[in-house]
Order: C-alpha cells, then structure tokens, then sequence
C-alpha cells in the first residue's frame, strides 16, 4: 500500500514538474546552482569510487578469463569491463552517489522549508513551489547524471585498463583493440539514458518527500532517510527493467 | 472587503473550522484571538489560498476565492501581503533577496527601482542597510521586521499577521505592534491580525473576534470585548485555567 501512495505520490509530481518545464518564469539562477551542486561537487565522489569499480571489476575479470579460458586470454577482458561498467556499473554507482549526496539534502532543504513556513511564503510572494524547487532540481539532474556517467566511465575504463595491462601485464594493444572492437556507441549512450532516468527519479523522490514533510526536526529527518532508501531502492529496480527493454539486451 | 459564510475545515476527523461567518471591513485592523490550535493559522492560509474550504464562501473585493486558477489566483494572492509566525525568511538568500523577491514577481521594476523599493521597504520597519546579511545573522525581532517588509514591498491591500508577537521578547513585541499600527496608516491598509496575545490585541485592532470550537463566538471594538459577559471571553482575555474552556 505505501508502495503504490508513493508510485501515486511521485507520478502526480512528476506530471506537475513536466507542466512547469513549459511555463515561465524560469528559475535559471536555481537551475545554475543546482547544476554545479549535483555535478561539480560531485565529480570528486564519483570519480573516486568509478576508480574503484573499475579496478575491482579488472580484477575479477582478470581472474576470471585466467581461471575458465586460460592465461592469455586476459587481454579479451578489456570489452566485457567496458560493457559492465559503460551499461551497468557506473549509471548505478553515479545514481547512488547522487542519491547519498544530492538527493537527501534536496529532502533536508525542502523539508526545513516546509516545517518554517517557507514554501507558504514562496506561494505568498507569487512562486509556484513546483516551478521554483522541484523544475530547476529535476532539469539540473536529468542534465548531469549523464555528464558524471560519461566522466565516470572513462575513469572506470581507465583504471580497468590499468590493473589489466599495467599491474598484471596484459598485452595493452590487444586489450585495447578488442575493447575498441567489441564496445559499442549504443552500450555507452544506453548507460546515459539510464542515467537520465536516475536523475530524474532522484530529483522527484527528494523533493516529494522534502515537500510532504511534517513534525518538525524529526520529520525532516524521516523524510531524508526515506527518500535516500526510496532512491537506492528505484534505482536497482529500475535499472533491470531498463537493461532489459533498452535495446542491447540478448532478450530483444 | 473580505467575507467569510459558513466556512468548514476539517483534517481528518479533526474539525478545526465549524461553520465560520466573519467580516473584515475595508481599512480596519481586526484581530482573531483564540487557543493555539483552534484554527486561527488555518483561517489564513484559506484566505491566501494555501488551504482549500472544504465548504462555505469566501469573498475578497467581491470575487470568490475558492476554485481560482492561473492569473487570477495570482491576482488575488497579490492583493496579500503575510507575516508570518517564524517570519519564514528564506535561509539561502540575503535580507534585501528576500525583500525583493515578490517585487520580482508582482511589480514590472528594474534592478535599480527594486533595490530602492528594497531599502525602502525596509526602512520603513527601522532597518537600514542589512540587506547584504543572512537570516541567520539577524536577532528574532529583526527577522520579524525584515518579513514585514517582504510582505509590504509590492504595496498589498490586505496584510496578515500570524503571531506577530510571539517568540520575541515583550519590548520587540510592542515595537512590532507599533509598526502594525503605523503600516495601516501610512499604508492604508486592510489588516488581519491572528494572535492569542491580549496586549497585542488591544494595541493594534480596531475590532477583535474569538475563535472557539470553529466559530466566532464574540466580536467587538477592544473595550466591548473587555466588558464582555460572555464566561469564554472573560476566561480568554484573562488567561484563566478555569472556566468553560477546557480542551486545551
């Protein structure tokens, strides 16, 4: 039941913020802001933890080409690293970074907002709350998850490529060949479509429940919490169901 | 000027409003004293148009309020200014954002006519050159004052006041009264005070009404409310434990 109130709740948002793209005033100065707020700010966590992900993911592949097909084969890992990280790995990791980081704190805000008074006020003062909080917030979002999904997969690929060739000694013209081969456009811009969405589903969660918080302090900080695992949550499941009607899938 | 008729609000099973008749007449201050909780807020964000009737009429300057939409609903939330209980100041912006920020969206100015409106605004509640600080840099009675003049930048017909002396201390509080006063007569303006202070009441309102158990049980000039014989009144302005009141 509180699945569906939400699905109901963030649809209703959804179709509101999707009005408000289309009407002016446009709040740009928000729009800047948030853009450097969910992107710049977060090009250093995700570039740390695409790092990690690559390496990790180089490591098991390594081991397990060596272990199943046999030394040598290693070199043939470079593609399935760039598919597993450009399709899945990277728009998850990204989308829960910015899950973690910018989408509780659109929660927190909003909620602060809502508990003082200030979203009456904006409505006081002739400011549509949808238009001048959650338009800016989901434009900003659904703008740059894609921007660190594509910063994040370089990384990823790079630190991939990295353990593989440098630290284990893979042949790097081979990896790199095959890699270049076998990856193609459509698994990259299908990690960014992902993302997109990602985006958008973290900017609507935070801000529905910023704006449907009540209770002072201790609401703000049930929505905040409820939002980031609402977030995690629609981004995994979501993902799947992407992976598997985006065209690429072995089941299309 | 404003007219409410039989105005119902229910949250829930919690009926805060019951059937509410009452009239604010053009230019006069009047004041809505009652419990916290019974409804007095709620009065206001229907007059402005954040809370809906769930029935009953209400009227401003001859147009129903409930069920307008797009440039109308915009019109009517013009003819409003409101001061807040917190003041409701936004955090990310500066005193003189915050001012300006209705005057962006209600008045067709430039940057330059803004920031004089601004100073203007704000001098005209005793603050001079603090529009560069934040709200959090402000004392409780400044920030009072700064939402004031946000909520009279863009020259409204009708302020509302939600508490405005509560949370200050009672020096602060009888300077914001002194304001409410001077504002209706250098701004001609219709006002609506909400508040359970009696000194308040009595300083600024022209009329005072009480409301309990939804309704307005008792309306009158400050001196006919005094003399009231009505237990509820006497129980209320005297700030009784004892009496008809009891569901505090």
């Amino acid at each position: 039941m509180f699945f569906f109130r939400e699905l109901g709740e963030i649809a209703l948002l959804a179709g509101r913020t999707l009005r408000g793209f289309f009407r002016r005033p446009w709040e740009s100065k928000i729009f800047v802001r948030q853009l450097d707020e969910i992107g710049a700010r977060t090009l250093p966590v995700v570039a740390l933890t695409a790092a990690f992900g690559g390496l990790v993911f180089g490591l098991q592949t390594y081991i397990g080409f060596h272990r199943y097909i046999g030394p040598g084969s290693e070199a043939y890992g470079g593609p399935v690293i760039s598919l597993g990280l450009t399709k899945e790995l990277i728009p998850i990791l990204v989308g829960l970074m910015v899950a973690g980081r910018v989408g509780s704190s659109m929660a927190a805000e909003i909620g602060t907002m809502r508990i003082t008074e200030q979203i009456d006020a904006l409505f006081t003062l002739g400011a549509d709350p949808v238009r001048y909080l959650v338009v800016p917030r989901t434009a900003a979002a659904v703008l740059m998850l894609p921007c660190l999904t594509l910063f994040g997969d370089m990384i990823g690929i790079a630190a991939g490529l990295f353990y593989n060739v440098v630290l284990m000694g893979v042949n790097g013209t081979v990896y790199l060949r095959n890699t270049l081969l076998y990856l193609e456009l459509w698994d990259v811009l299908s990690g960014l479509f992902k993302a997109a969405v990602f985006g958008g589903l973290i900017a609507l969660i935070g801000c529905s429940h910023g704006l449907r918080t009540e209770g002072g302090a201790e609401g703000v900080g049930r929505a905040t919490t409820r939002a980031v695992v609402f977030q995690s949550i629609s981004i995994l499941v979501v993902n799947f169901f992407l992976s598997e009607l985006l065209p690429g899938s072995l089941s299309r | 000027m404003i007219r409410l008729a039989g105005v119902r609000k229910s949250f829930g099973s919690k009926v805060v409003l019951d059937g509410l008749d009452l009239e604010v007449r053009l230019g006069e201050t009047l004041a809505v004293i009652g419990q916290s909780g019974s409804g007095k807020s709620v009065l206001l964000k229907l007059l402005i148009g954040i809370l809906a009737p769930d029935a009953g009429s209400i009227v401003v300057d001859g147009v129903e309020i409930a069920g307008l939409r797009g440039a109308a609903r915009q019109a009517m939330t013009r003819k409003f200014g409101m001061l807040f209980q917190g003041a409701a100041l936004f955090d990310s912006m500066t005193v003189g954002e915050n001012v300006a920020f209705g005057l962006e969206r209600y008045a067709d100015l430039g940057r330059d006519e803004i920031r004089r409106v601004v100073a203007d605004s704000l001098a005209k509640v005793g603050l001079h050159e603090i529009e560069h600080l934040l709200p959090h840099q402000l004392s409780g009675g400044m920030k009072k004052r700064v939402g004031l003049a946000r909520a009279i930048a863009y020259r409204p017909e009708i302020i509302l006041y939600d508490e405005p002396s509560t949370g200050i201390d009672p020096i602060r509080a009888d300077a914001i009264n002194e304001l409410i006063v001077l504002l209706r007569t250098e701004l001609r303006v219709t006002s609506l005070v909400i508040t359970h202070d009696m000194v308040s009441a009595y300083k600024v309102a022209d009329r005072i009404a009480l409301l309990y158990q939804g309704r307005i049980v008792a309306l009158g000039t400050p001196e006919e409310i005094r003399r009231s014989p009505d237990a509820v009144v006497q129980q209320f302005i005297h700030g009784r434990a004892d009496g008809p009141i009891v569901n505090w």
